[in-house]
This record gives structure tokens, sequence and C-alpha cells, in this order.
């Protein structure tokens, strides 16, 4: 670990004002703290945000307000989350372990970085570590890597399993800095690798997320996360699937699908959403639509068995929240 | 005597001290004026090292020396080179962990590289005899492969895996003068002692290590590896107390794996099952500064009656660290091939795989030829079927529970009862309690629980008064703590030093005028919580008649020795038995319900075997499904090096699991009738697994770990 200053920040000001000086935030530490001490994070100042109010989750007709402090396991099995948006639920408690989603909250959440075993060692090439170094992870160990969303530059997985879900469900973050406030779809905030790999997500030096929004709708309270790995529990996904599913009078009216484990991002699979909207729900549509999963994937020498299961997992998740009949 | 305190479920007596942080493992260890060591390692896998830059290193706070100089010391790989990705180039040290770590994370090594090669399967990886296993033949099996009429010749590859213990690896050495004491995470401490006086070119009867508590290491901690050597070399050369913990990430290249192998097993039978002829070919990794074989060979030629063997091991040395013992080794990877390719034969012949097992299973040992010692082999078998409800195992593909298909699987498991000679000392007091001690090691068995257990007996004293003390150098000598044998072999000492003592004082009474037992006869006296007692005479507690004596205490050093084995074989036997569901479309392999039968001697403490079969269940679910040390070989990087990517099973992989022990002691191989039971509890816990999976799915898989992607 490199040597660094650390800071309480008493208020949101605080922060902010520590922030905009090139301090790096810090909540839960699970994800920043492992980086640091491997020293691919090198903060020379660390601000511990963990003192300011965004613990809130509030729930409207209209949308789920989740505060970014709020603790993994506290917004999994909170009553409202729980029975309007399962998959937020599932999604979490499919994540990490409960001693982690005890401490880890839901703005560093969202904000982890990769688990490619190249970016985590500082003495392989890495181009999102260590631009223009290379990156080696596609000519290497690959089974857990992307399939979806890569470049040449990058392959890596983005490892959360909640932003499947917020992507699923159109999720906003909320953010704030000294220069104000600013709204941006999960969508957009995680960034593909392209050419700037480094460049992960869309927050400007000093901003802090405040919290997530979830816009409600009559999906959302059928829909559920499936999340396939070699391990029962504490891994994470090989291929995972967020599905909401608005089914009225026999006919599926909105579709929520989205995948992870696969991409270099929450991965919405629009096209299968397309393909499931005004129809009669069952096995043959799940078959149908799912064969769509993976399209557009690049397979690399170790992770080919992705675009089939990724495929799958997709089939077995409408099927298991759609219903197989 | 009806109290017995060998056969009883004693929990561990120093369980509480382990619970509640009592402990003292080796890093646990604070000597005054002590300094951090953190260890820089190389980042290529083979090449010269031109030049090490420690200037910003040294400048940092803290750090009192970064040492690059390794040449008054002997280390397994040449002096300069380097030999493997993760070799221990520089040692940084500093008045705290986090300075220490730091300065070892700027200390810069230059190195020339040279082409390096370190995938066994790379064309350039040169295939050499084993110098310690011997090809072996009887009869002629490639003519019984050509005969049939019923072959099976396939391939089996097993990855390779690393011991992850809780434990780090970690020393803590203090140089008094020329006198050097280390606390060490050791499963032999006295043979760590005496390579560090080797390496460090000093006396041995200088150097003292201290082990009392291993917080796991599944043979991780058997040999003394170099970090152990460098943290003596370094105290000595600051003249000052040196801690050295190895990062999880540095324990992957730093203290020995499971080597990765290549097996080709071929085996020729009858339409009755009878097995004809076995060829078994076997390669494993190996470092090329260091050969390290292991006994995967020796199931094939010695389990079942089959006239025609032929066995070959090679080792193919490449440029990666050493190799190690990890539990069940060799056995383990061999059973593997061996109780898939049975499995496979049941099905040709159509023959039931517990009743195909029976119909080979040999009475005397088959490499040997001679009987053996005791041999519950086929109890187990159908012991295991009956426990397990293997009668409503259906055929292949046969059973679906809504997305899962179901299936069972079963194999046999069998190792040598290992033995040793070791030595014991066995101390009675005047107040009552006594004392025994040897200088083993106890990584999780529970050996000084069991030590008490067989003392109390010995001495006649209740387990309480009894208190067993291990793991310093100082003791009676013992061998490594390894390869199952440590109950066997001292077990054995403490009993016979128990049994000696006790004796002692027993004739001190009868021939002591003073003494209500004077002129009993000592084979007529029995002791009962510590008191003398014979018929027609009176009794007295040991602290009596040694007060009369103007003694504290007394004691009796025993050393025992096995046999020399030529006329009979000591086996230990089970069978395994598992159910697992696959996801039908998504591949998954889960553990339903797992059942070992063992055959091990007397149990000296059923709790204690119980959870050390459970272990045993554990790490071959692992090896089966999980486990697998992932490296680019394009440099020779361990790339999944920490516990998130390297997989473990969790509790959720291992949920209903059972082990019993057949009833039986075996006198014929110890005093104390016990035979090991460590590894055997691995062993055949792979390839049941996989017969599982194929009795599910009809999918044969050949490669370890059974990963999903191997069944979609
Ligand atoms: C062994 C292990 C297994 C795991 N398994 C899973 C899994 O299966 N699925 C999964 O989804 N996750 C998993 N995780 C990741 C875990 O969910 C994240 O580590 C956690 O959510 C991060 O939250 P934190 O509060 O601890 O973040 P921190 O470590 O405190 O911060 C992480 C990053 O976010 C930034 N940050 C934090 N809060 C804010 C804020 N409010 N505004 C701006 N920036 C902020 C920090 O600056 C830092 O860069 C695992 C982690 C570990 C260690």
């Amino acid at each position: 670990m490199y040597p660094f200053t650390f800071i309480k920040a008493p208020t949101e000001s605080a922060a902010l004002a520590a922030g905009a000086q090139g301090g790096k935030y810090i909540a839960g530490g699970t994800t920043l703290v492992d980086l640091m001490r491997e020293t691919v994070e090198r903060p020379g100042k660390v601000v511990d945000i963990t003192a300011l109010p965004y613990r809130e989750i509030e729930s409207g007709p209209s949308a789920l307000r989740v505060g970014a402090l709020v603790r993994m396991a506290d917004l999994a099995a909170h009553p409202v989350v729980r029975s309007r948006f399962p998959v937020i639920s599932q999604a979490l408690e499919l994540s990490a372990s409960a001693q982690l989603r005890n401490m880890a909250t839901i703005g560093g959440n969202i904000m982890q970085r990769p688990r490619c075993l190249y970016f985590r060692d500082v003495t392989a090439a890495c181009n999102r570590r260590a631009p223009g170094t290379g990156c080696a992870a596609i000519g290497g160990e690959n089974r857990g890597h992307a399939v979806l969303g890569t470049s040449d530059q990058c392959v890596a997985t983005h490892p959360s399993d909640l932003a499947v879900a917020l992507v699923a469900l159109d999720a906003v973050v909320l953010l704030r800095s000294r220069d104000g406030d600013r709204r941006i779809p999960v969508a957009e905030f995680i960034r593909r690798p392209g050419t700037t790999p480094d460049k992960e997500h869309d927050l400007r030096p000093g901003e802090l997320i405040v919290g997530i929004e979830v816009p409600g709708g009559a999906h959302t309270a059928r829909s559920g996360y499936l999340k396939v790995r070699d391990r029962q529990s504490y891994e994470f996904a090989l291929a995972s699937a967020a599905v909401a599913l608005d089914i009225r009078d026999g006919v599926i009216r909105d579709a929520r699908v989205a995948v992870g484990g696969v991409a270099t991002v929450p991965w919405r699979l629009s096209d299968v959403e397309r393909l499931l909207i005004g129809k009669a729900p069952g096995a043959e549509l799940w078959a149908a639509a799912s064969a769509h999963a993976a399209d557009g994937a690049k397979p690399l020498h170790g992770n080919g068995f992705k675009v089939e299961l990724a495929k799958r997992t997709v089939e077995r998740q409408l099927a298991s929240i759609g219903g197989a009949a | 005597m009806t109290d017995m305190a060998t056969g009883t479920p004693l929990s561990r007596v120093d369980g509480l001290l382990k619970v509640t942080g009592g402990a003292d493992y080796a890093a646990d260890h604070n000597p005054p004026g002590l300094l951090h060591a953190v260890l820089v390692t190389s980042t290529v896998s083979r090449a010269t090292i031109t030049g090490i830059d420690t200037a910003k290193a040294r400048a940092l706070p803290g750090v009192a020396d970064v040492i690059t100089d390794f040449g008054g010391v002997k280390l397994p790989f040449p002096a300069g080179e380097i030999s493997f990705f993760g070799q221990p180039v520089a040692i940084a040290l500093a008045g705290t962990l986090q300075q220490a770590q730091h300065a070892a994370s700027v200390v810069a090594v230059r190195v020339t590289e040279k082409p390096a090669v370190t995938s066994m399967d790379d064309r350039q990886a040169i295939a050499v005899p084993s110098e310690e296993v011997a090809d072996y033949a009887r009869g002629d099996a490639d003519a019984a492969l050509k005969a049939g009429p019923i072959v099976l010749d396939n391939s089996f590859t097993v990855a390779r895996e690393n011991h992850n213990p809780m434990e780090l690896p970690a020393t803590v050495a203090q140089w008094s003068g020329d006198e050097l004491t280390v606390w060490d995470k050791t499963q032999w401490v006295q043979g760590t002692g005496k390579h560090i006086a080797a390496a460090l070119d000093v006396p041995e009867s200088s150097v003292r290590v201290i082990c009392p508590f291993i917080g796991g290491a599944f043979g991780s901690a058997g040999r003394t590896w170099p970090h152990q050597v460098l943290a003596a070399y370094a105290a000595r050369r600051v003249k000052r107390p040196v801690k050295l913990v190895l990062t999880r990430k540095q324990m992957y290249s730093g203290v020995g794996y499971r080597p990765e192998s290549r097996q080709r097993l071929a085996l020729a039978a009858g339409a009755d099952g009878r097995i004809t002829g076995i060829v078994h070919e076997l390669k494993t990794e190996t470092a090329r500064y260091e050969a390290y074989s292991e006994d995967a060979a020796e199931l094939p030629k010695m389990l079942y009656t089959s006239p025609n063997v032929r066995s070959t091991y090679r080792l193919v040395p490449v440029d990666v660290s050493a190799g190690t013992f990890m539990r069940g080794p060799g056995f383990v990877t061999g059973a593997f091939a061996l109780e898939s390719t049975l499995d496979e034969l049941a099905e040709r012949v159509d023959i039931d795989p517990v009743e195909l097992r029976l119909r080979n299973v040999a009475d005397r040992n088959q490499i040997t030829g001679t009987p053996f010692t005791q041999e519950r082999f086929a109890d187990c078998l159908r012991r295991g079927a009956e426990a397990f409800g293997w009668a409503r195992r259906r055929p292949p593909k046969a059973r679906r529970e809504g997305n899962l298909l179901i299936g069972m699987g079963m194999a046999s498991a069998a190792h040598p009862n290992y033995m040793s000679a070791a030595s014991a000392v066995a101390r009675i007091n005047a107040d009552g309690t006594a004392v025994v001690a040897s200088a083993t090691a106890d990584m999780g068995p529970g050996t000084a629980t069991a030590m008490s257990q067989l003392a109390a007996d010995g001495l006649g004293l209740p387990v309480a008064k009894v208190r067993a003390m291990l793991g310093d150098s100082t003791l009676p000598t013992a061998p490594m703590h390894a390869g199952s044998a440590t109950l066997a072999s001292i077990g054995s000492a403490v009993h016979t030093a128990s049994v000696a003592v006790r004796d002692a004082v027993v004739r001190m009474a009868v021939l002591d005028p003073a003494s209500p037992l004077y002129q009993a006869d000592p084979a007529t006296v029995t002791v009962h919580n510590g008191v003398m007692s014979a018929p027609g005479h009176g009794s007295e507690r040991y602290g009596d008649v040694l007060r009369r004596h103007g003694k504290d205490s007394i004691d009796s050093t025993q050393t025992w020795k096995p046999g020399d084995g030529k006329k009979a074989s000591s086996y230990e036997f089970g069978a395994v038995f598992a159910e697992v569901s696959v996801d039908i479309r998504l591949g998954l392999v889960r553990i339903r319900r797992m059942r070992g039968v063992y055959d091990i001697g007397r149990v000296v403490n059923p709790k204690l075997a119980h959870s050390q079969a459970i272990g045993g269940l554990v790490g071959g679910i692992g090896m089966a499904l999980l486990e697998s040390t992932a490296r680019d070989h394009r440099d020779g990087r361990i790339v999944n090096a920490n516990m998130a990517d390297y997989l473990v099973p969790v509790h959720a992989d291992v949920p209903d699991l059972e082990a019993e022990f057949l009833d039986g002691a075996d006198t014929a191989s110890t005093p104390i009738g016990v035979k090991g039971a460590a590894e055997l509890v691995i062993i055949g816990v792979p390839a049941a697994i996989a017969n599982a999976v194929y009795n599910a799915t009809g999918v044969r898989v050949r490669d370890l770990p059974i990963t999903l992607d191997k069944l979609l």
C-alpha cells in the first residue's frame, strides 16, 4: 500500500471540498482497500464519506430512491424492495458474502472495478490500469472475461450484480458536486471500454454519488435475478440475467432483460425485449427470444462457452419469471 | 477398564484456546525489536538477475534494510538466477508491516530474460523418468489389452491445486548470540530446525523451532521452504528479530502445490467384469531445480486383482516452483483415473459398480503379494452401499427433478498405513497430573487431544489430568506430521511411554515396604484415576509412592518403531458415495449428499475422526468441481492467486456429508490398533463425484475440475 492521508468528512460540503482537491472517497472500503493493498489504486488522500446522510430508502408511487450509503444488506432486506423490486433484492443477495454486504454500499457497488486478474496484478499489462500497456487478458487466461461490449483494448466484465438489475429497470444515478446536481441513467454512467478503458464511468472529479432512483412500473414486481457460477455462493457471475415482465391478459406488455458476467458493462438486451413484447408467454417464445441474448458476441479462446451460457441463462430466467407454460 | 478415554468423542483439548484467540500461531509472536520482512519476488519465469535497485526503498521511512544478497544461505535454486515466477529475490525489512510492504513494492529487479517453458504440455517440455517411482510390470498388460474382450483406454487430467489453508506461511526468527529460536508454521519442527541449520551452516543444536498450533496446512508446511530460511537469514543479517509472513499471492508459488497431471489408464476385462490387465502411464509437472514425484501410480498396481499390469511414471521438468504433497498426494490422482475407469467398465459389462469392485477385491497387496494386516475393503463397499441407499441408483439420465438431473456415483479408496519411528516422554507428577510430549505437530486432526486420550489410558488417569505438549523441537524426536502417519506413530510412542512410566511407579510401589502394594505381583496391579491397586493388597496413589521416594515426578522417554512390513501389508480402506444434481441446461454440478465408510482400525476419538473425514470430503469436492491454479503460460504467472478467484468449496457447496468407521483394531500394525485416516478420506472423492455426474447426465468428464463449461 502506498502512504496516504485519511480524513473523515463531517459534512457533505467538507466531502465535496476534499473531493475537489483530489481526495478519493471511501464508503464501505471493500473494493478500495483491496485495490490499495494490491497497489492498483494509489490515492494520496482518502476521504471517508460514511458520516454523510445518504442512508434513506424512500419508496414513492413512481420511484424507489436509495441513498448512496445504504448498505447492500439493508437494501436487499427492505420489505418494499423485496415485494416490488425483487430483482434488486436477489441481485444483492447473490452478491459477495454476508459480511461484505453488511459493509458495502450501493454507491460503492456501482463504482466497483473489474475483477480481471491482470487488472489486479500491477506486474501485468493492462490498458485500464495503465493506459497503453496492452491487454494481457486478450491472449491470456480469459475464461471469466466478456464476450459482449469488448474492444481490442479491454475485455474485462463489469462485476456488479446490482448494476445489471438497475440497468434492466432504467435506474438513474444521482450525482452532486460543487457545480450542482446531475442525473444520468446507470446504463450511460458505466462506460464501455472502447479506446479509453480507464474511463470506467461518467463521474467527474470530486463528484459524489448521492443515490440512485429506480422508476416503478407494472413490470418491477414480476422480476428476478439468476446468477450462474461454478461455486454455489460467493463468486462473481459467469453469466447472470435480470428479467422483469409485465404480463396482463396473457400478453407481455413490457419486458426488461439485461445480462451480467458476459459483458464489459451491464448489458441490456433491447432486441430480446422487442421480441417478447406483445407476445404470449411460453417456452417457445423464451427459446426464440433468448436465442438473441448473445448477438454480436466476440468470444475469446477461453470463454466461448459464455455465448451459449448467456442464452440459456436468459431463457431459464424468462421461464422462471414469465412461466414455462 | 470401562471408562477408557480412548474411543470417546472428547472435544479438542485446545479448542477453547483456538476459538477465543488464545492459541499462539507463529505470526502472533512479536519479540521486542522486531522487524517485519516482506519478500520481493520475480515477475518472470526464467532469467539472470542483472541488478536490483533498492535506493528508493531504502530511503523510505522505517526501512531498516533491503537484502538482495542471498549468498550466505543455501536455497534450492541457483543464486543470481530466476527459476520460476514468484521466486524470492530480495527482502525488505522495516519497523512496521506496512512500511516493509511499501518498500518491497518499490524495489526494482533488473533481469535478462531467457526463454521459459512453464506448461507440461509444451512441445519443448521433455518428460524424464522419476527416480523415486520405478517403472513396474507384472504379466503382460499390453497383450491383455489386445486380448480384450472388454477394453477401455482413456486419458485423464487433473489441474494444479494449491493447499490454501487459512493460516498463511509465517516465520518469526530471533537470534541470541549463536542460538536461533524460530516460531514457525511447520508440520515438522525438527525437520525445519535441521533444514535451517544446514542452510545457514550452523550446528543443528543451536536452532530451536516452536510451533504448537497450525491453522491448516494440508501438506504445505511439511518441508522447509525458502521463506523460512530467509527469515532466519535476514534476522542474522540485521541482528534483530524478524517476522516474515507470505502474502496469499506469494503462497501460491512459495509452499508447493499438487502438481498438474496427465494419465493414460487402459484396462482390459472379461465379460464377467474381472480385470485382466491395466496399463497406467502417468506424468506430472515438476520444477527443473528439484524433482517431486508422488504416489499416483500405486493404487492401479495394488488395489485390484489383475494378473497383468504395466505402470510408468514420468516427470516433466519446467520453469515452475517446486511441488509438494497435498492431502492424499498421488493416491487421489491415481484413484480418479482408476475409479472412473471401473465405473465405465461396470456399465460396459452391465454389472453394478459396487458388485464389480467386490469381484476384483484383492485379499493381498497386489504389488508385494503379502496379506493385509487387517482388510475390510469389501465391508466398506457393502456397508457404504447399504447406508447410502445405493440400491435406488438408476441408469444414466433416468432421474430428473425439474431442471435437475440426479445421479449417484461411488468409488473405492485405499492408502498405506504409513508409520515411522517416533519418541515420546510421559511424566507422572506427584500432584496427580501427567504430561506427555513429543516434537510432533497438530495441523488440525487433533493430535494433542488424541495424545491426551491415549496417555490417560496408558497411565490410568482421567484425561483431564493429562496435558499433551507438541510442536517444540526440544521435545522427543518425531517424524514429519504428514502421510496420515501421526496417530499410528506418535500415538504408539505415547502409549509405550505412558505404560512404561506407569510400570515404573508400580515397580517402585511393589518394592517399597511402606507401600500397601508391597510384594504384589506387578502384573496384577491396575491403575484407575491415578490409584494403584492389586487383589489382596491395599491401594495408593502415584503421588504417595513418589513423595515417599522424594520425587516430584517420574518420567520415561520411549521410542516406538513399526515392524518392517515384510510379512504383512498395512493398508487403510474406504468406499465413498455421492449424489449430485446437474442442471440440465446450465451444467451446474451440485453435491446433494455424500457418505464415506472407512476401515481405519481403532478410532481413538470418533468426533475428531468424523471431522477429519468431513474435511476430506470437502477437499475432494473442491478437487472434483472447483479447484484449479490458473496459469498464464506466456510468462508463467499464476493469475488466480487469491481466495476470490481460486475457488474452494463454501458451506453452500457441502450440504449433507456423513462418515462412518467400521469397528475394529489393527493391532498387528500398532499396539494401539490405529491406522491413518487423513489421506484416505479424500482419495475416492473426485472419482465418486465424476461417476455421479456421469450417472446423472451420461457425460463422462475426465478432466478435473468438472466445471459447468464441460457439461453445456
Ligand atoms: C471477495 C469479494 C467478492 C465480491 N463479490 C461480489 C459479487 O458477487 N457481486 C457484486 O456485485 N459485487 C461483489 N463484490 C463487490 C462488492 O459488492 C463491492 O466491493 C462493494 O459493493 C463496494 O462498496 P463499498 O461501499 O465497499 O465501496 P468502496 O470500496 O468504499 O468504494 C469503491 C469505489 O467507489 C467509490 N465510491 C464509493 N462511494 C462513492 C460515492 N458515494 N460517490 C462517489 N464514489 C464513491 C470509491 O471512491 C471507490 O473508488 C465482491 C467484493 C469482494 C471483496
